[in-house]
């Protein structure tokens, strides 16, 4: 735990490329503040003039991040792992391993641990830092056996009466032989469709890559949020170039053309809220970025205990019955339902528009007074 | 192995003969379409498209077709080498269809049932919005009804010109699933040549009784990704539907031939096709 603690200041982060301007601006702050140490002059109005400049720099290329930018500052090594937000937020953290069948999938986090007020069951992509623990969890690509992992611990979760953080970071499920004989499809599977059946709170959060299905299978939750400069989508943007440009080169046109960033996701009604980041990204700020996210998972938490679990499921299943349809999508099935409903008013007519949503609009996200308190019948 | 990945068969002058992509052999197109669409030489099952899966299954005459409204669309404005928009419009052209599935309710030897079949011909039989819908409502309209589900697929996953609405479709069938089998629901999914991604990771796999068909494709990732992540030779009949058979992943293999007949002495054992025949 100490260890991890410290592991989790690090030291300075390796540079994207297009960090270079700020990088430049670094160095040269750098060798000013060993000059003016080195020489005892007097250098406060360049030293101010630098520091001001690379506020300046930091902020105007953070402000103007293209898609693959930000695909690369999800993937940065020292950006917050789970491991992290582990260390850094939970107290009496009980790891538990395993899927009681086959095996203890390192790419997978699960256990026991207190955030603030809430004692919750987290579970979690795994990544590594260094080479070695990288290798150890296979970049956070689990195999059938870590959704089985997770998913056991989150009928145990259940049975406890846990609510669930579910930490999402991988850059897919593991395409390889033993992934598929044990049946990867149908792990992933069958965890999205046993999530709609959890009876207590999950609360997801986008930390770093939501890397398609292997994403998803523990990203069936009753709030999701995602980190600014976190990726979601249907395949990596290498996979969707090689696949529609015949070359993974074109990486950057295809992270654009997917609509991957957390604001676009937010503007599809596919997340709930993107959590930002402070300015120069989450891996130069390591600590404040995961204090952060906790403080809004502690809010979250705080707003779904008050629901019973008949209602958080029903809202749950309406949330992703109706995920990235637009309100015109919604008033158009109103419409026609009830105009089918005029045109064939006996039975047995068959409906060609989706029920009218029965579901109350999700309460706020933001504020501690959580929903309504109306609880009406599906 | 000479199974490779669906090359379309190659028309020959009229028309009258194709050769078959696993075998090579050439045959004569009338004898395929009356043997269903298995190589009379090697008995590949070759892919079906989705009306021509429906005549196969359905009583003659019983498919009614719904959700016929629903018209996919291009909300991310997603270009690569061309509009979105308009490879939609040219697969529509190809196909006759609007979209990749064909849903609706039909009898099967006087057992009615909801079903929707995706349609590989078009765009690979992706799962974008509009497919996703499909199942999603046919589910729906069989718990209404009180009906079985039966899905069947021929697909290469989730549609990536949608990127993560395509994503969310896999959420989304499987709640309906979900809340479906509260409801105490029946449901058959049919794994035909190829099922993989996104599709086989969620719907495909979530049914009660999972079936393929012989010498189908089924899997999580395609082979050569696998293969270009694993830098090996894949073992031979991998991910093919007798491999997964034999680890454990599905419950039977079906010929062609006998799927009819096979559906149906599945169905009879459904709650409410019992409770119908009870009556």
């Amino acid at each position: 735990m100490a260890r991890d603690r410290k592991e989790a200041q690090g030291p300075q982060p390796a540079v994207l490329p297009f960090e270079q301007p700020i990088e430049d601006v670094r160095q040269r702050l750098e060798e000013l503040e060993t000059l003016a140490q080195k020489t005892n002059q007097d250098l406060t109005e360049e030293l101010d003039f630098y520091r001001a400049r690379l506020d300046r720099v930091t902020r105007e290329t953070y402000a103007s991040l293209s898609a693959w930018d930000r695909v690369q500052v999800a993937r940065h090594p020292d950006r917050p792992l789970a491991t992290d937000y582990i260390a850094l937020l939970l107290e009496d953290w009980v790891e538990l391993h395993g899927d009681g069948c086959f095996g203890d999938d390192r790419a997978i986090v699960t256990g026991l641990g207190t955030l603030g007020r809430h004692r919750l069951m987290l579970v979690g992509h795994r990544k590594g830092r260094d080479t070695k623990a990288r290798m150890a969890c296979n970049f956070g690509s689990a195999h059938p056996e870590g959704y089985r992992k997770a998913l056991r611990k989150m009928k145990l979760a259940e049975r406890m009466g846990l609510p669930i953080l579910s930490l999402v970071n991988t850059p897919g499920a593991y395409p390889g032989v033993g992934a598929e004989e044990r049946g990867q499809a149908r792990a992933i599977a069958e965890n999205i469709l046993e999530m709609f059946g959890i009876r207590v709170p999950i609360v997801v959060v986008v930390i770093g890559e939501g890397g398609s299905g292997g994403a998803l299978g523990i990203a069936v939750g009753d709030r999701v949020g995602m980190l600014e400069n976190a990726w979601y989508s249907v395949i990596s943007p290498e996979g969707c170039a090689s696949i529609l440009w015949r070359s993974a080169e074109r990486k950057a046109e295809a992270a654009e053309a997917l609509k991957l960033t957390a604001g676009d996701l937010h503007r599809l009604g596919i997340v709930d809220e993107v959590l930002p980041e402070p300015v120069g990204g989450a891996h130069r700020h390591r600590e404040e970025t995961v204090r952060s996210v906790g403080r809004r998972v502690e809010a979250w938490l705080d707003e779904l205990s008050e629901l019973d679990p008949g209602e958080l499921l029903r809202r749950r299943q309406h949330r992703f019955r109706t995920i990235s349809q637009t309100a015109s999508d919604l008033e158009a099935a109103l419409a026609a339902a009830e105009e089918a409903a005029r045109r064939e008013p006996g039975p047995g007519g068959v409906p060609e528009a989706p029920e009218p949503p029965a579901a109350p609009e999700e309460p706020p996200a933001a504020g501690a007074g959580g929903p309504g308190g109306e609880v009406r019948e599906p | 192995m000479a199974w490779g990945r669906l090359r379309k068969k190659k028309e020959m002058p009229g028309g009258l003969w194709s050769k078959c992509s696993a075998c090579g052999t050439m045959v004569y197109n009338k004898e395929l379409e009356a043997n269903l669409l298995v190589c009379p030489e090697c008995s590949f099952h070759h892919t079906v498209p989705a009306r021509r899966r429906i005549e196969m299954t359905a009583d003659p005459g019983s498919f009614v077709e719904h959700f016929t409204d629903l018209q996919p669309r291009d909300r991310l404005h997603f270009v690569d080498q061309e509009p979105y928009s308009e490879k939609l419009k040219r697969a529509q052209q190809k196909t006759g269809n609007t979209e990749a599935c064909l849903a609706g309710t039909c009898t099967l030897e006087g057992i009615p049932l909801a079903l929707a079949v995706l349609d590989f011909s078009f765009m690979g039989g992706s799962m974008g919005e509009v497919v996703g819908e499909k199942v999603a409502r046919t589910v729906e309209l069989a718990l209404e009804e009180n009906l079985p589900v039966l899905l069947v697929s021929a697909s290469g996953g989730a549609r990536m010109h949608e990127g993560a609405i395509s994503l969310m479709q896999m959420a989304k069938t499987c709640a309906t699933l979900h809340a479906y089998r509260e409801a105490g629901g029946f449901s058959i999914s049919l794994m035909t040549n190829p099922t993989t991604g996104g599709v086989t990771a969620s719907f495909a796999s979530v049914c009660d009784i999972l079936v393929g068909e012989p010498g189908a494709l089924i899997g999580f990732a395609g082979p050569r990704v696998i293969q270009n992540t694993i830098r090996q030779d894949l073992p031979e009949g991998f991910q093919r539907a007798e491999f997964l058979l034999e680890k454990g992943q599905i419950d039977r293999i079906v010929e062609r031939k006998a799927l009819r007949e096979e559906l149906a002495r599945i169905l009879r054992y459904a709650p409410m096709v019992r409770a119908l025949q009870d009556a």
